[in-house]
């Protein structure tokens, strides 16, 4: 009998007949051998995508954001589009290691490392943005505060954009030492299995000499839960602060109470999409179907399915309140510039309707949340909703807001602007091709720790009385 | 510091390990550790060690946090740079809401981690001795500590009765030291055997 006893209703997290052993093999396999070609023509795409970026981005800091088209009314283009957008996706992975570590919920630990990483490679590339939209980049360093020779200066502590600074970069470094703390035990794995003196010497050093002492592992769990209930508030707060962005503002639109629930509920869903149109392809490429399942694949379709929900019902107030302030310019924002599809930005409005409302819903029925070829393509489709809904939000607003003589024509991204973000998504690939071959993609530990009660070939050993005497086991396990 | 002589068993079932250490505690002898590949619920009380103190440390960085984004944005508003803001007054306690937030949070969990590393002796270079290498990855490995008056053989004899499926015994340094993996490196100090 194990220590702790989990239900026959309950799927099993980890499939096929597994031993600790297994489970090492299995997951350290992928960083032993030597990677596939596709590997290789992945990773060579994504290098030359990042590089094209930083050319991109040479042209911004000589030349200045006029390189990106935009102009005195849509001060706000791609590049803030871009940011909220890396932002958002960057929460599935704390939602799932932190928020689901609270809940208890079994199935974050067969996703969550790559999850994690996936948030750390996404806040990257969401920082890019902020900083070379400065314009003048050399002088970003004014963001800090620190006593100074220039009065001293302080920056405004009463602005949400200073705010964002200081959320951005400490979910940034929240994330990374939950991720690293997280990996060390895994490394140590890596290490005593390596045969070769690089592999010994690599993974001796990033495992910081970890080995396996109970008493590390009693200040390990404790480190984790804490910084589980530090990193569930600050997930929260990183996509509230950045809706006060445009919340505090004046802009139609924008000053709307609802951004902040909005906003975290828009970051999940496209943070869980993202990560299931990562994990789709890293399961199948690096075998590991066994750990995640059907099952986890599931378990966040039904994440998307609700927040999606969310979103289209924040949509709907949106709409309803615009109607209901009787404010023109809030109405003119919302049916004209947005809900009328023959207005300049029209297209993009319902785009977002189409792909984050509508579309998601297919997630209701059990069938379509285990298709994987569906969710892959769902998880697409629902990105490039999220995307839609940040540039409506921006470009929209802004493009004519009040007086009619400081409207603009029709702003569209120049080619350096559409090249940044391309480099993102190279700068991002970059790292997760490389987080795919050099680190364990599943938390072997934690695995292992779930395997007696949630593994296939342990769960049917383990209770036969729930199959066959269903009233001896009620009689049993009632209290 | 000096080197100590250990005896090891290694168990792959955590179901055993328990009783057997029960047993061994019972028995008198010192559990110098159990390494196992994963956190084992119950072990640390099972082999006697207290509870860690680490999230009170968390805390406490915590509000100090609190305390310095706090103390820094209100001498800052209404002393050091006493500028208006749109009317807003100097010290505007909701407007600082959001940084003294992120601050306790960030003082908090760089301090815990890094408090973290500094108990467990833990840091790049470091290297410890392992008395199985499958300790992180499916064995539960037991490491008694021999005293004078250890027996050994008696010891062997009775981990293996109680489930052990390698029992062997090893001289090593229990501390840490600098180092890498991929060199068998002595100690900068000169180690040697205490006498049993």
């Amino acid at each position: 009998m194990s220590l702790k006893y989990e239900s026959q209703l309950r799927e099993p997290l980890v499939d096929g007949d597994k031993n600790y052993h297994q489970v090492t093999v299995d997951i350290c396999t992928p960083i032993e051998v030597k990677p596939s070609k596709l590997w290789y023509v992945g990773f060579y795409i994504s290098v030359a995508l990042l590089l094209f970026g930083v050319y991109s981005v040479y042209r911004e800091v000589v030349y200045g954001t006029g390189q990106w088209n935009l102009n005195k009314t849509v001060g706000w283009g791609w590049d803030i589009t871009n940011f909220v957008w890396w932002v958002g996706i960057g929460h599935a992975g704390t939602l799932i290691s932190a928020i689901l570590l609270l809940f208890r919920q079994g199935w974050r630990t067969g996703v969550n490392r790559a999850a994690e990483a996936m948030t750390i490679f996404a806040v990257m590339c969401a920082g890019q943005f902020p900083i070379f939209h400065m314009g003048r980049v050399w002088m970003g360093f004014f963001v800090m505060p620190y006593p100074n020779t220039r009065g001293p200066v302080w920056p405004n502590f009463d602005s949400p954009l200073m705010w964002d600074v200081f959320a951005i970069s400490t979910y940034f470094t929240v994330s990374l030492l939950f991720w690293y703390s997280g990996l060390l035990p895994d490394f140590a794995t890596v290490r005593d299995r390596a045969k070769t003196k690089l592999r010994k010497l690599l993974y001796g050093i990033a495992s910081f000499g970890w080995t396996g002492s109970t008493k590390h592992w009693q200040r390990h769990e404790s480190l984790s839960l804490v910084l589980a209930g530090l990193a569930t508030p600050l997930v929260l707060s990183v996509h509230t602060i950045v809706s006060f962005d445009f919340a505090t503002s004046v802009i139609p639109g924008w000053h709307t109470t609802i951004f902040p629930p909005y906003f975290v509920a828009g970051a999940i869903f496209s943070g869980f999409a993202m990560t299931q149109s990562l994990l789709i392809v890293v399961r199948k490429v690096l075998h590991l179907e066994d750990y995640i399942t059907i099952g986890h694949i599931e378990a966040m379709n039904k994440v998307i399915v609700l927040t999606g929900s969310i979103v289209g019902c924040a949509y709907l107030t949106e709409l309803f309140m615009a109607f209901y302030s009787q404010n023109k310019y809030e109405a003119y924002a919302f049916f004209y510039s947005r809900g009328n599809l023959f207005s300049p930005y029209g297209w993009s409005y319902w785009g977002m309707m189409a792909c984050n409302v509508l579309s998601p819903q297919v997630f209701w029925f059990r069938k379509l949340r285990r298709n994987v070829t569906l969710t892959f393509f769902m998880s697409i489709i629902v990105n490039t909703g999220m995307w839609f809904e940040r540039f409506v939000i921006i470009v929209t607003s802004i493009y004519r807001d009040y007086l009619p003589s400081s409207w603009t024509v029709y702003y569209s991204p120049s080619i350096w602007e559409v090249g940044f973000y391309l480099g993102t998504f190279g700068l991002f690939f970059t790292c997760f091709f490389l987080f795919a071959k050099y680190f364990p993609v599943i938390a072997t530990a934690e695995i292992k720790a779930i395997l007696k009660t949630s593994g296939e070939n342990y769960k049917d050993r383990m209770t036969p009385i729930e199959k066959e005497e269903p009233a001896e086991f009620v009689h049993q396990f009632a209290h | 510091m000096a080197k100590k002589k250990f005896v090891v068993g290694s168990f792959d079932n955590e179901d055993v390990l328990f009783p057997a250490v029960k047993k061994v505690r019972t028995a008198g002898y010192k559990i110098h550790d159990v390494y196992t590949p994963f956190p084992v619920h119950g072990l640390d009380h099972a082999i006697g060690i207290r509870e860690t103190s680490l999230h009170t440390a968390g805390f406490i960085y915590g509000i100090t946090g609190t305390a310095t984004a706090l103390g820094c944005m209100g001498w800052i508003f209404t002393t050091d740079w006493p500028v208006n803001i749109g009317g807003k007054p100097h010290f505007a306690l909701p407007a600082f809401i959001p940084i003294t937030f992120e601050l306790t949070v960030l003082f908090s969990a760089v301090g815990m981690v890094i408090t973290f590393c500094y108990l467990c002796q833990m840091m790049p270079f470091v290297k410890k001795h392992h008395f199985s290498l499958r300790a992180t990855d499916d064995l539960f490995v037991m490491v008694i500590e021999c005293t004078a008056k250890t027996n050994v053989d008696d010891l062997k004899a009775f981990l293996t009765n109680n489930g052990a499926i390698d029992v062997n015994v090893q001289e090593a340094e229990p501390g840490w030291w600098f180092g890498r993996y991929d060199k068998d490196q002595q100690l900068i100090r000169d180690t040697y055997v205490q006498p049993v």
